[in-house]
This record gives structure tokens, C-alpha cells and sequence, in this order.
């Protein structure tokens, strides 16, 4: 008896709500579009949860594998499958989704159908990201995630809505073109398969690693953002509607660092060490020099989205220190950043939902009158600086640790980040919700109501549960991070070279 | 090979008979019941399409006419795709011809001798054939976008048309005369038998003829240098014919050039190669560059054109270099499914350029389709689809366009740097993912200006639907459409 093909239900379920709401959804009937837009998110969610259950911890290989002919000309499966690497990524994408969802209730009064419908294939498409195995599945839903994104930046987003949505789109479309020849460049040298796991195998030549290495590196380091390739993501935040920045941030910047795990290091590992210390510089600027930008933000998104590039400075340093402990925390990183950036663009859009501004200045004295969030939004700030008990530290410790092994010096410039993580963050929080009642605005604020706190309180409980017992987390991953060890430091030049 | 084989022929003696058939009966039929012409002209599509496919079905080469005449498995694709471009057009062109009494029976017989003649160049076998089936075409086109004569617009278009045409013709037929001197016959087989077999005695004739040929398929093809006619047919015309020039026309020169150069001039592939190569890149840079500065719709689906023909030579010229059947039928198998789909999807650009323009309208500026999403917005998804595809990103038909055209590209093992090829190439491709997706930043993000509803026919709605969701599914399962191509490909190389 084959299994349930779960997977394939992760990202099919919502994707065919999303196709029924854009076909049955009217702006008349907000309510019930909503509602089928939680319950279709809800399902994605309980489809994801057998993944997680049923998964066997001392595996490395795939599991919750499906497989079946897709494009028999081209040699191109319909293969699915997560491992140790991947696993976490499904039900997290499921469950920023119905965050999501819950974020954008009432900021959104027109056009609600096609919005929710966009949130709920853009899902659908992520988990097909992480799960598949095929190069070029791999690559479709790597480049639809950007047809969704797109529009709702475009669509629902700020002033400048239209400039960052083309910034967004053109950025990372130039990244995936390069990494669009370079699989084709794998399934010509691997004799016509497209399948990720042969071209782990099949042995390639240094200058062929490189540039196949700087084709991956021109399409996830985009999309992670690294520095100096980042710019379109303040940009794309600012403009983007509170749910589209929850997703930008929690689900669509792991593309990269998870591309950078499936492709780079195991296809191209004589590259990546070549490479490696470039890699870890332009890491430690994100982590450094970005945290300064974010330091001088007045905008509170643009500052968020500032410490996100900086989080994930981190997610790229800990994958090339190569060490179990770096790629186990740089992965924790991902969840807990997930979690966490999530939880930080609601609050903001929280706040913005009551003032229309997103201005630091703007506000002040917040927790006078917002009480119950300041509570919250205090845990999800403490979290975002890598406080001990909060999923922030997990990964930042792991990635320190596994960096002052490697190199102490780089451990010790990594470390900075816990000094200018706080700096930017408690400032941030500090300005905008402590002190006296700035303005009439602020005044009238009222507090987060039950669909705010629900949201909220959802993060609130991933951000600690990870930070207390992040066990089951690393676990999961420990074989398959292994292997992938395993396999980045065995050569793959071809003998007698 | 001696007798008429008049089977073989059948899809277009159907056009033929239905062409003079209306061409008389249209005569006697009053304005109000022109539809009757119109179903005519759908019904002898429909006949044509499905002569094509009967005769696809486990077909090998056949000759007709003495050899002058071949149906292979490819020619018998590309036909049913022609047929299918030209009854959309039809379909589409409804309410705007009858909007601008352009609803007559010439519209439906010219179209219906544009796409006999697109027919015949398909399956020519002789140098004579060819010609033939390109003055038909051609012809039958100028007359077409001429046929509002009250604009002066439309009658520049055709003049410039007709000269540049003429010209192309020109270079085509002086080609094929030296060709002809070189050689001594007219019958492609024997041309390349006669050059393999090394019976020509004079080489440089041969290259020259060679340069012409490929400059007058440039021309057709509409590829940079040879493009300046494309922007300004593409405008001048009514949309409805531009819609017609830019989908069966194409299909036929991409069957020209397989014809001359593959199966006429293979023995000299190390010539036409490079020469391939050299108008894929000038049309790569040229189209797409220039295509950003349009803001007329028209020009600029015209600039794109000269792009997407770039993309499309570039897997006609790496058919040579791989050596084996095996590989020149994939690389070729590449390029047509880069002309079907790239048809697809710009019927359904024009589609719905169409569908918005009406009495004393013409929505042909981008501007024009402002706010489509709020007004239409299952078109405006449909020009979405039209336009991800043509930019070639999944999960729309374009997308497996353009990735089986690099695998094409990057088969070739000759010391051409093909990688680097294929940089390029992708990088202009981001240049025109620009200015496709500014059309669906016009439609999705700006407010509409023109707020009057449109009303359009049933059947234009249902073609226009099917056709928009044929580019998506396609998107998703391109199997169908994959295998067809290729499987045709080498059964028409084996055979």
C-alpha cells in the first residue's frame, strides 16, 4: 500500500482553494472568502502535521517520497520528498500562512478574493519549493512564487508599491535566469536527468564547480538577500501589505539559504570551500555593516527588514563554516528568524492598521495604550536580539559557536551581532512604545483585539517553545546534516586532476 | 513519387475550396447575414485541422505532385497550429472588423489564401514551391492590411509591407537561383544529394546563394537586421491582421528555413550555422532593447517579436552541431515548440487587445489596458498568462519554450562557447521580462482611465478563455505538447 501522498496535499490543498476563490470570490462577499481563506489555510496546516509526526529521526534520505513521470521528453519527475534539511520549512510555511491570513482581516477591503486566493497559491508553491527533488520541479516553483509576490506587492502594497514590485521581480528574475542555465548546463553533463540527487553525485571539474557555484550563488543570494544584492528587500517590505512582508520575510528569504543547502554545497563542494571565505566575508558585512544600517532606520519596516538581512548573514556564515554545529544552527536560525521577522512585521502592521504610519517618530508612549501588545511585541523584540529562551538564541549560539571553532576572529566579529541586534531592536522598542503618550493618534490606539492576539500569541508560543526546548528541532535534522557533511567534504573533481 | 497523391493534399485543397467557395458566395450574401461567411470560413478551419490530424496520425513522409510536395509528420503539426492561429484570428477579429466595416467576405478569403499559402510553404519541396506558397501568403497579407483603406496609417503599412516583402522575395528568389545554377535542380532532396555527393563545382555560388536564402528567411522571420518592417507592419495594420501576420506567417518561415537549410543545404551547415547564430543574437539585442522604449502595444509585441525569433535560431542553429539525428531532432523539436507556443501566447496578447478596442477605439497603447484587473479581471489574467509566457517564466508554456532551447544550446559540443551564449541569451530574456511585466503592472496595479463596459460575443469569450488557459495548462503538464513536436521532429528527420 502506497502512503498518503501528503506532501502533494500540502501544496495542492491551498492552491485549489486559492483557484476557487479567485473563481467564486466577490468583493460582496468579504466575510465568507475570508473564512474559507482560514479553514483552506487550516487544512494546509493539518495536511503538513503527519510530515512532522510521521517523520523518522534516524533517517538521512528522503522520506514522504512521491514520485511519477511529469515531462517524459525532458526526463523531468514529479518528485517529492523532505529529509532532514527540508523538513521544518513545510509546516512553517503552512503555519506563516495562516498567519497571514489572520494579519490581513480587516486591513483589506477590496479585491479580498483574488488577495487571499494570491496568499494561498503563493503557499501552495513554497511548500513546493522545499519539498521537491526534482531540479527543474524545483525550478518551477522556485520562479511562480514571484507571480504571486508580485502582485500582491503590486496590488495591495504602499505609495511606491509599483517600484518595488518590478525591483523585487527583476532582481530575483535575473538570479534564477543564471541559475536556469546552470541546470541545464547539470542535465546535459549528467546525460539528460534532472534529478538533484544524481547531481550530487556525478563527479564535475573545478572551473565547471565555480561557475556553476557562482550561477547557484547569482540566484539564492538574492534571494537570501546578501550583501551587496539586498537592496531590493527594504524596498519590497516597505511597500508590501503586513501579510506580504510576514511572508517576504518568514518563508520567501529561506529560499536562498535552502537553495544555497540543496544545490550549492553538495553539487558544486570543491567550489563552495574554494569560495568559501568569500562567502563568509560578504556574511559578516550583512551581519555588521547591515546592523548598522538598520541602527540609523526611522521607518519601522525598513528597520525590520534591515535586521533580517543581517539574521541571515548569519544562516549563510553558519552553512559555510561547514561544521555540524554551523549548518544545524544556521538552519535553527531560519526557523526561529521565520517565526520571529514574522512576528515583528505584524506587530508594525498591527500599529499601522491603527495610525498609517510606520515612522519611529510617529509614536511613542504605545504601551499605555496597548498594553497587552507591548507585552508581545516586547518577547518578539527580546527574540529578534537572540535573548536566551527565545527561539533567537538558538540559532545565533550555534552559528557563534560553530564560527569560534572555525576561526575565532570570525566567531568574535559574528558575535558583534548580539551587541547591535539589541542596540537597534530594544532602541526601536524603546522609542516606540515606552515613554509618555506622544501624539493624539497614539492616544486613540486601541488595544490588539482577539484576531491580533490570536496571531500574535501563535508566534508568541513557536518563539518560546523553540528557545525552551529546541530538541526536537536539531534532531531532526542531525542525520541529513551529516550527510550533507559528508558529502561537501568529499572532492567531486574527477580522478586524476 | 510520379503520381499526384492528391491525399497527401487534402487540408489544402479543404482552404483552397472554401476560399473560392466564399470568395463567390460572399457575393451574393447581404451585410446582416455575413456570419454565414464567418461560420463557413470556422468550418472549413475546423475540416482543414482535422485533415491535418488524420494524416498526422502514424504518418511517415509522403510526396505529392511528383515530389514537389512533401507532408511529413512536422508539416502536418505546424498546419494544424496554422489552422488553429488563423480560425482564433478569425474569431477574435469579429467585433472589431465589424465595428470599422472590415465584416466582409474579402477578410475571410484572404485569410483563408494567407493560410493556404502558409500551408504550401510548409510542405514545399522545391525551390519553386516555396516561392510560390510565399507570394500566396504574402500577397494575400498586404492585400489584408490595406483592407481598411479609409486610414492612411493602414495604407503606409501596406506599402512599406509590400516593398520590404518584395524585397525579402527578392533575396529568396535570387538565392534560389543560384542556388538552381549551383546545383541544377529545383527538388530540395536532390539539392542536398547533389552537395553531399560533392557535384558542385562551384562553391562560391553556393555560399552566396547560401547568404541570400538565409537573409531572405530573415526577413520573413522578421530577425534583426532583417526586422525594420516588423514595428511598423505591426502597428500599421488593423489588429486583427496583425494578429494574422505575427502567428501562421511565422510558422511557415520557421517550415522555410527548416526546409532550405535543414534539409536543402545541410551538407553547408558549417556556413548557415554561424550565420544563424549571428542574426539570433543581433535579434536577442536589437528586439529586446528596443521593445522597452514602446509604449504602443503593437510596436512593441513587434519589437518582442524580433526577440522571441532570436531565442527560436538560436536552437535552429545548434540543431548542426550535435551530429546526430538523435540531437538535430530535439534542437529542432525545440525551435517548434517555441514557434507554437510563442503563437499561443501572442493570439492571446492580441486577443485581448481586441476585446478592448471598439467603435472609434483602438487599445493599442499599454496605457490603454490601465486597470484591466479591475474591470476584466479574468482577461486581464489572460494577458497576464500571454505575457509570463512570453517573458518565459513558469508555470506558463514559454517557460519549457525557452528552457528546451537552452538545452538545445547547451547540447552542442562543437567549440562554440556555449555557455556563454546562453548568458547572454538569458540575460535578454530579463530585458524583456521588463517590459512584459510592465504590461501586467499597467493592468494589475494602475487605476483604470477608460471606464466603458465592453461587450464582446460568446465565442470570442469562450476562444479567448480556452486559449489563455492552453498557455497555463501547458505551463504546468507540457508533455502533450513536448512530445508532439519532438516525436514529429524525428519521424520527419528518419524518415
Amino acid at each position: 500500500m502506497t502512503a498518503f501522498p501528503w506532501l502533494s496535499a500540502a501544496i495542492w490543498i491551498p492552491i485549489l482553494f486559492g483557484v476557487f476563490l479567485l473563481w467564486a470570490g466577490r468583493d460582496g462577499s468579504a466575510g465568507v472568502v475570508r473564512a474559507v481563506a482560514l479553514v483552506a489555510s487550516l487544512i494546509g496546516l493539518l495536511a503538513t502535521a503527519p510530515v512532522v509526526s510521521g517523520f523518522d529521526l534516524q533517517r538521512a534520505g528522503l522520506q514522504f517520497e512521491e514520485k511519477a513521470v511529469w515531462i517524459g521528453t525532458l526526463n523531468a519527475n514529479y518528485h517529492l520528498g523532505v529529509d532532514g534539511l527540508s523538513i521544518w520549512f513545510v509546516p512553517l510555511t503552512a503555519f506563516i500562512t495562516v498567519i497571514a491570513v489572520l494579519a490581513g482581516w480587516k486591513a483589506i477591503g477590496e479585491r479580498v478574493a483574488q488577495y487571499y486566493a494570491s496568499f494561498l497559491i503563493l503557499s501552495g508553491l513554497l511548500i513546493g519549493v522545499f519539498s521537491a527533488v526534482d531540479g527543474l520541479l524545483f525550478y518551477v516553483f522556485f520562479e511562480a512564487t514571484l507571480i504571486p509576490m508580485y502582485i500582491i506587492i503590486g496590488v495591495w502594497g504602499g505609495p511606491n508599491r509599483v517600484y518595488a514590485a518590478i525591483k523585487f521581480f527583476l532582481y530575483t528574475l535575473l538570479g534564477s535566469l543564471l541559475f536556469l542555465v546552470s541546470l541545464v548546463y547539470l542535465y546535459q553533463g549528467s546525460s539528460g536527468s534532472f534529478d538533484i540527487f544524481a547531481w550530487q553525485r556525478m563527479p564535475i571539474g573545478l572551473t565547471a564547480q565555480i561557475l556553476l557555484f557562482l550561477a547557484f550563488f547569482a540566484a539564492f543570494a538574492v534571494k537570501v538577500p546578501m550583501w551587496p544584492v539586498h537592496t531590493w528587500l527594504p524596498d519590497a517590505h516597505v511597500e508590501a501589505p503586513t501579510a506580504g512582508s510576514v511572508v517576504l520575510a518568514a518563508i520567501m528569504l529561506k529560499l536562498g539559504a535552502y537553495g544555497f543547502l540543496r544545490f550549492s554545497l553538495p553539487i558544486a563542494p570543491d567550489a563552495a570551500h574554494h569560495l568559501a571565505g568569500f562567502v563568509i566575508a560578504l556574511s559578516l558585512i550583512a551581519v555588521i555593516y547591515i546592523g548598522f544600517v538598520a541602527l540609523v532606520q526611522t521607518d519601522m519596516k525598513k528597520l525590520v527588514a534591515y535586521s533580517s538581512i543581517a539574521h541571515m548573514g548569519f544562516v549563510t556564515l553558519g552553512f559555510f563554516i561547514f561544521s555540524q554545529i554551523g549548518i544545524e544552527g544556521a538552519i535553527a536560525q531560519m526557523v526561529s528568524h521565520g517565526f520571529v521577522s514574522g512576528a515583528m512585521f505584524l506587530c508594525i502592521g498591527v500599529m499601522y492598521d491603527r495610525t498609517h504610519s510606520r515612522n519611529i517618530a510617529d509614536y511613542g508612549g504605545v504601551v499605555n495604550t496597548m498594553p497587552r501588545f507591548a507585552a508581545l511585541m516586547m518577547l518578539f523584540t527580546m527574540a529578534n536580539c537572540g535573548l536566551p529562551a527565545t527561539s533567537g538564541f538558538v540559532g545565533e549560539f550555534m552559528v557563534i559557536l560553530g564560527a569560534v571553532q572555525y576561526d575565532f576572529w570570525i566567531g568574535l566579529a559574528a558575535a558583534t551581532t548580539l551587541v547591535l541586534g539589541a542596540a537597534y531592536s530594544l532602541w526601536m522598542y524603546k522609542r516606540v512604545i515606552f515613554g509618555g503618550i506622544a501624539n493624539s493618534r497614539v492616544a486613540a490606539m486601541p488595544d490588539a483585539d482577539g484576531r491580533e492576539l490570536l496571531a500574535m500569541g501563535l508566534l508568541a508560543a513557536a518563539v518560546l517553545a523553540m528557545g525552551i526546548y529546541p530538541r526536537p528541532l536539531t534532531d531532526a535534522m542531525h542525520q541529513s546534516v551529516g550527510q550533507l557533511l559528508q558529502q561537501v567534504n568529499h572532492s567531486k573533481l574527477p580522478a586524476g586532476l | 513519387m510520379s503520381k499526384f497523391n492528391l491525399s497527401a493534399v487534402l487540408p489544402e485543397a479543404i482552404v483552397l475550396a472554401a476560399a473560392c467557395l466564399i470568395l463567390v458566395a460572399d457575393l451574393f450574401i447581404s451585410d446582416r447575414r455575413r456570419n454565414l461567411s464567418y461560420s463557413m470560413s470556422l468550418t472549413a478551419l475546423a475540416a482543414a485541422a482535422l485533415a491535418c490530424w488524420n494524416l498526422l496520425d502514424g504518418q511517415v513522409v509522403q510526396y505529392a505532385f511528383g515530389g514537389m510536395f512533401v507532408t511529413d509528420p512536422m508539416a502536418q503539426v505546424l498546419k494544424l497550429f496554422a489552422c488553429l492561429a488563423t480560425g482564433l484570428g478569425l474569431v477574435y477579429a469579429q467585433s472589431y472588423a465589424r465595428a470599422r466595416s472590415m465584416w466582409r467576405g474579402e477578410l475571410f478569403s484572404l485569410a483563408l489564401f494567407t493560410l493556404l499559402g502558409v500551408m504550401v510553404m510548409i510542405s514545399a519541396n522545391n525551390l519553386l514551391v516555396i516561392y510560390l506558397g510565399l507570394e500566396l501568403q504574402s500577397l494575400a497579407l498586404y492585400t489584408l492590411v490595406a483592407l481598411e483603406r479609409d486610414q492612411p496609417r493602414a495604407g503606409e503599412a501596406a506599402m512599406k509591407y509590400f516593398v520590404l516583402g518584395a524585397l525579402a522575395s527578392g533575396f529568396l528568389l535570387y538565392g534560389m537561383s543560384m542556388l538552381y545554377g549551383a546545383t541544377g535542380t529545383l527538388d530540395i532532396n536532390e539539392i542536398a544529394h547533389h552537395i553531399a555527393a560533392s557535384q558542385v563545382a562551384n562553391r562560391p555560388a553556393l555560399v552566396l546563394a547560401t547568404v541570400f536564402l538565409v537573409a531572405g528567411i530573415g526577413f520573413k522571420l522578421g530577425a534583426a537586421p532583417f526586422h525594420m518592417w516588423v514595428p511598423d507592419v505591426y502597428h500599421g495594420a488593423p489588429t486583427p491582421v496583425t494578429l494574422l501576420i505575427a502567428s501562421a506567417p511565422k510558422i511557415a518561415a520557421f517550415a522555410v528555413a527548416f526546409r532550405l537549410l535543414v534539409e536543402g543545404l545541410a551538407p553547408v551547415s558549417g556556413d548557415w550555422h554561424l550565420m544563424l547564430l549571428l542574426l539570433a543574437m543581433a535579434s536577442l539585442a536589437v528586439g529586446n532593447l528596443t521593445a522597452v522604449a514602446q509604449s504602443n502595444l503593437k510596436r512593441m509585441l513587434g519589437y518582442s517579436t524580433v526577440g522571441q525569433m532570436g531565442f527560436m535560431l538560436l536552437a535552429m542553429q545548434s540543431g548542426v552541431a550535435g551530429g546526430t539525428t538523435a540531437s538535430a531532432a530535439s534542437a529542432y523539436g525545440a525551435a517548434m515548440f517555441y514557434m507554437v507556443t510563442y503563437a499561443l501566447a501572442t493570439l492571446a496578447a492580441f486577443g485581448v487587445m481586441l476585446l478592448l478596442s471598439r467603435q472609434g477605439f483602438e487599445a493599442e497603447q499599454i496605457a490603454d489596458l490601465a486597470g484591466l484587473f479591475r474591470r476584466q479581471p479574468w482577461y486581464a489574467f489572460v494577458m497576464a498568462v500571454a505575457m509570463f509566457s512570453l517573458a518565459g517564466v513558469p508555470p506558463t508554456a514559454g517557460f519549457y519554450a525557452k528552457l528546451v532551447v537552452l538545452q538545445a544550446l547547451l547540447a552542442d559540443s562543437s567549440s562554440l562557447p556555449v555557455v556563454w551564449i546562453a548568458v547572454i541569451a538569458v540575460l535578454f530574456s530579463l530585458v524583456g521580462a521588463f517590459y512584459y511585466i510592465r504590461v501586467v503592472k499597467v493592468m494589475y496595479f494602475d487605476a483604470p482611465v477608460d471606464q466603458q463596459p465592453f461587450e464582446a460575443a460568446a465565442d470570442m469569450k469562450i476562444a479567448l478563455t480556452a486559449n489563455g488557459l492552453a498557455v497555463l495548462v501547458l505551463g504546468v503538464l507540457p508533455q502533450y505538447l513536448l512530445a508532439l513536436c519532438s516525436s514529429a521532429m524525428v519521424r520527419t528527420l528518419g524518415g
